[in-house]
């Protein structure tokens, strides 16, 4: 039997939404208060989604302990209070919450490889969530 | 096509134990999720099925039916109870959040008259939840 667990992981990190290849007021235009010059942050919530047969003997399809730990280890610990912006990952990249969700879950596609990895939501506020399953077109689930 | 979700709340208690592993395995696999007197949860379903909206009633599903088969089939037999001892898929099953999706489905399935069970979710707590789809 196949299954799909979320875990679900609260970090804050600041940004600033600022394009080089846009002139001051194209970012202005496009971004608003998020282009502040100063950044300003938000507590991120994070759901790691992922699948794979119930394991007979465990009732598990992976163990809690190796997603946790990996979650900590590659994403909670370079993420969490930092500004997004001076990363290198953001060097050439908007660190909007679109591309933040990609490079967790290229990350994570990379570092966690006892179960398949599904999806990758964030809540950037409490009005705004996104989601990436990897580039797939995926039905409603 | 139109998904409908109805939400429940159980608390139960459980533990993880495999008696075909030795005790280290099990400690080393559960942790404290192995402590034999068990640990509780406040449990929420949500469960969702789909089907085209009837034209004369409006309703994808009679609420009222979706209502009673939950709590007979499944509130009536795991709130309050310690699951391992007292439901009977979890005497030789562990207790986890994915068997017990899978538990809860093949409770309401046959059951479901209607509409098509799509989804159950089970949330052990509000960062821990597992879908099961049925048989993929």
């Amino acid at each position: 039997m196949n299954a799909h667990l979320t875990r679900r992981y609260l970090f804050s990190a600041s940004h600033r939404l600022h394009s080089a290849e846009m002139s001051a007021e194209e970012n202005r235009e496009t971004y608003g208060k998020c282009n502040n010059p100063h950044g300003h942050g938000h507590n991120y919530a994070l759901e790691v989604t992922v699948s794979g047969r119930v394991d007979e003997s465990t009732g598990m399809i992976c163990n809690l302990v190796d997603l946790d730990g990996c979650v900590e280890q590659e994403v909670l610990s370079r993420y969490n209070l930092e500004n997004l912006n001076v990363l290198q990952e953001f060097a050439k990249t908007v660190p909007t919450t679109e591309n933040l969700c990609i490079e967790i879950f290229e990350i994570l596609q990379r570092s966690f490889p006892y179960a398949h990895l599904e999806r990758v939501r964030l809540e950037e506020t409490m009005m705004n969530s996104f989601e990436y399953s990897g580039g797939r077109e995926v039905p409603y689930r | 096509m139109v998904y409908l979700t109805r939400k429940a709340e159980f608390s139960a208690s459980h533990y993880y134990h495999n008696p075909e592993f030795s005790a280290e395995e099990n400690l080393r696999l559960f942790g404290k999720c192995n402590n034999p007197n068990g640990h509780g949860h406040n449990y929420t379903l949500e469960v969702t099925v789909k089907g085209d909206v009837d034209s004369r009633s409006g309703f994808v599903v009679d609420l009222k039916q979706l209502k009673e088969v939950m709590q007979q089939e499944v509130l009536e037999a795991m709130d309050h109870r310690f699951l391992n001892k007292e439901v009977p898929e979890f005497l030789h099953r562990i207790p986890t959040t994915e068997n017990l999706a899978i538990a809860v489905w093949q409770r309401l399935q046959p059951k479901l008259k209607k509409a098509q069970l799509h989804r159950v979710r089970v949330y052990e707590t509000p960062d821990l939840f597992v879908d099961f789809y049925g048989e993929e």
